[in-house]
């Protein structure tokens, strides 16, 4: 503070024309990669924590899982939701760290939609996990890996994939909001990331006793996880495509809606 | 013409009532103070004209907007700097002059040059690259200020807004504000420093428990207090007491018998301070110490 001597308010007060939508929400996804860029360790641990436990899950339990080998075709499906989900938690500690800091008021006293600070988070969060599993996918081809899939199954995968991604975030983007704080957004992420061990990631549902081969045939992420290994491994999907579909409806409308109610009844006026 | 206006605002939080039916008008283009404790509700008040917290009675206007049913329009028309830090922490100084500024509407390029700009004449040029987490709190104080100054709003709003600010920074402030005002901004701040209220404000209004308990220009407050303040002293010039009087030499001798036995002790008379207007009218004395005001209002 040493040249303010010279008067630099040139301009008369005038009321600020506001900023378009489109520049918001581009404006809000630059600042969440940034701090992608900046803070590495999420993309980091999206990336290394999948990867260990798929050389942990094939190289390790591999061999007693499928003495006959093949292994790796089976559990790459579920690694690649399991990525995902890892990747997109930390999406619940970035937006609780917005909430608890002055930043959510000044954006809120500006003249456009407060909320897109959190659609920059999803959609920041979109690309990092798509990286991510771009190269897990990558790392399960070193490993032995061999997709039948052609570029129809492909595109089709990574559709669902994004789809998935999409909307795992915005279920941790909601419970980002009810968080009282990081560590605890942090905490309450955990239990959905347990959800791929009690499905067909592993193992087959059939191996398991009676009661929790109920719970792991009908939970979102079994269906999700059998369509992606049917694309990319030719096994029989059925009707599991419609029901992966709908659960991931489901989990985006849920998250979508909660983190905008969430959203008015923590930021909105006090 | 009124920049603000502000008509039985009352303010509850869980049962207890924050402000207690408040009445203000501020003047265009002119620096207005409100002057009181912690707690007293000054910042609350803010963040009803500022569109974040809802009142529960009564009403406001902010250049001409209702707070209640036009906050679009009044967010287009203000900048607020809170107590809290409103600055990205991940991101350098640079990048969230940058950001603010999109998001206030400009393009890239005008943002891009409104942040050098600001970062010179705030003297964060040399941090400018550096992340804001590594900031000291005097320099993320600063940012926060050349954020809200991005634009030139009609109105701006500052909270406490030197605290934390050492007295060259918050005499580098004072400036600001003073060349904002002289554009035609209209500037209201809260502040727990009595110096501060009588340097910069046209007008100050004293705050307690929810209510306005004084308003007036500095000169107009002190001239309530009355005449002269006589200062009792002892030997090693310690003050035992001070007494407003009226100016008055009867009112000299009525303080002076009121003394009771204190012949050794020396006196002195001075020009009332708004420290006695505070005294007077809030019945307790002002904050000085700048450790004090870091708590949260």
């Amino acid at each position: 503070m040493t040249t303010l001597t010279a008067p630099g308010h040139a301009a008369a007060p005038a009321p600020a024309a506001p900023p378009r939508a489109a520049s918001v929400f581009a404006t809000f996804v630059g600042r969440s990669m940034l701090h992608t860029l900046r803070t590495p360790d999420a993309l980091v641990m999206a990336i290394a924590l999948p990867t260990m436990l798929m050389v942990l899950f094939t190289q390790v339990f591999g061999g007693a899982i499928a003495p006959g080998g093949g292994y790796v075709d089976y559990v790459v499906p579920g690694i690649i939701l399991l990525c995902a989900g890892y990747g997109a938690a930390s999406v619940a500690v970035d937006v609780a760290t917005d909430m608890t800091t002055g930043v959510i008021d000044r954006f809120r006293t500006m003249p456009m939609r407060a909320e897109t600070v959190i659609t920059g988070h999803v959609v920041a969060s979109l690309v990092r996990n798509l990286v991510a599993t771009a190269i897990v996918i990558g790392v399960a081809l070193l490993l032995g890996f061999r997709p039948s899939a052609g570029p129809i199954e492909w595109i089709g995968m990574g559709a669902l994939v994004a789809l998935y991604i999409l909307a795992i975030t915005w279920v941790f983007a909601a419970i980002g909001l009810a968080a009282s704080n990081p560590e605890a957004a942090n905490g309450y992420g955990f239990f959905l990331m347990f959800l791929p061990y009690v499905s067909s990631a592993f193992v087959p549902v059939d191996t398991m006793p009676e009661w929790l081969r109920w719970i792991a045939e009908n939970q979102p992420l079994t269906p999700i996880i059998e369509t992606i290994r049917g694309l990319l491994l030719g096994t029989y999907i059925g009707t599991s495509g419609w029901w992966a579909l709908g659960w991931c409806a489901a989990f985006l409308a849920v998250g979508a809606v909660l983190t905008r109610v969430l959203f008015r009844a923590k930021a909105g006026r006090r | 013409m009124d920049a603000i206006t502000v008509r039985g605002i009352r303010k509850s939080f869980g049962g207890t009532e924050v402000l207690r039916g408040i009445d203000l008008d501020v003047s265009a283009g002119t620096v207005f103070a409100l002057l009181g404790p912690n707690g007293a509700g000054k910042t609350t008040l803010l963040g009803i004209l500022s569109t974040l917290v809802a009142a529960d009675a009564g009403t406001a206007t902010v250049a001409g907007h209702d707070v209640a049913h036009e906050p679009e329009q009044v967010k287009r028309r203000i900048s607020v700097t809170g107590q809290a830090a409103a600055v990205d922490q991940v991101l350098t100084g640079r990048e969230n002059l940058r950001m603010m500024g999109r998001l206030s509407g400009l393009g890239r390029a005008d943002a891009a040059r409104r942040a050098d700009e600001l970062l010179d004449r705030f003297g964060l040029v040399e941090a400018a690259g550096k992340r804001v987490g590594t900031y000291s709190g005097g320099m993320r104080r600063r940012l926060d200020l050349a954020i809200s100054l991005i634009l030139a709003p009609p109105v701006v709003f500052l909270d406490e807004p030197t605290t934390g600010l050492d007295t060259r920074s918050r005499q580098a402030l004072w400036d600001e504000i003073r060349a904002l005002t002289a554009n035609g901004t209209t500037v209201l701040l809260t502040t727990q420093y009595l110096e501060e209220a009588d340097q910069l404000a046209d007008r100050i209004a004293v705050i307690e428990h929810g209510v306005v308990v004084a308003e007036g220009t500095a000169d107009e407050l002190k001239a309530r207090v009355g005449g002269e303040v006589l200062t009792v002293s002892d030997a090693a010039g310690a003050v035992l007491a001070e007494l407003p009087t009226d100016g008055t030499v009867a009112g000299l001798r009525r303080a002076l018998a009121g003394l009771g036995n204190a012949d050794a002790a020396s006196v002195s008379l001075r020009s009332p301070s708004l420290d006695d207007v505070f005294l007077a009218v809030t019945g307790s004395p002002a904050t000085r110490e700048p450790e004090l005001a870091l708590t949260k209002d």
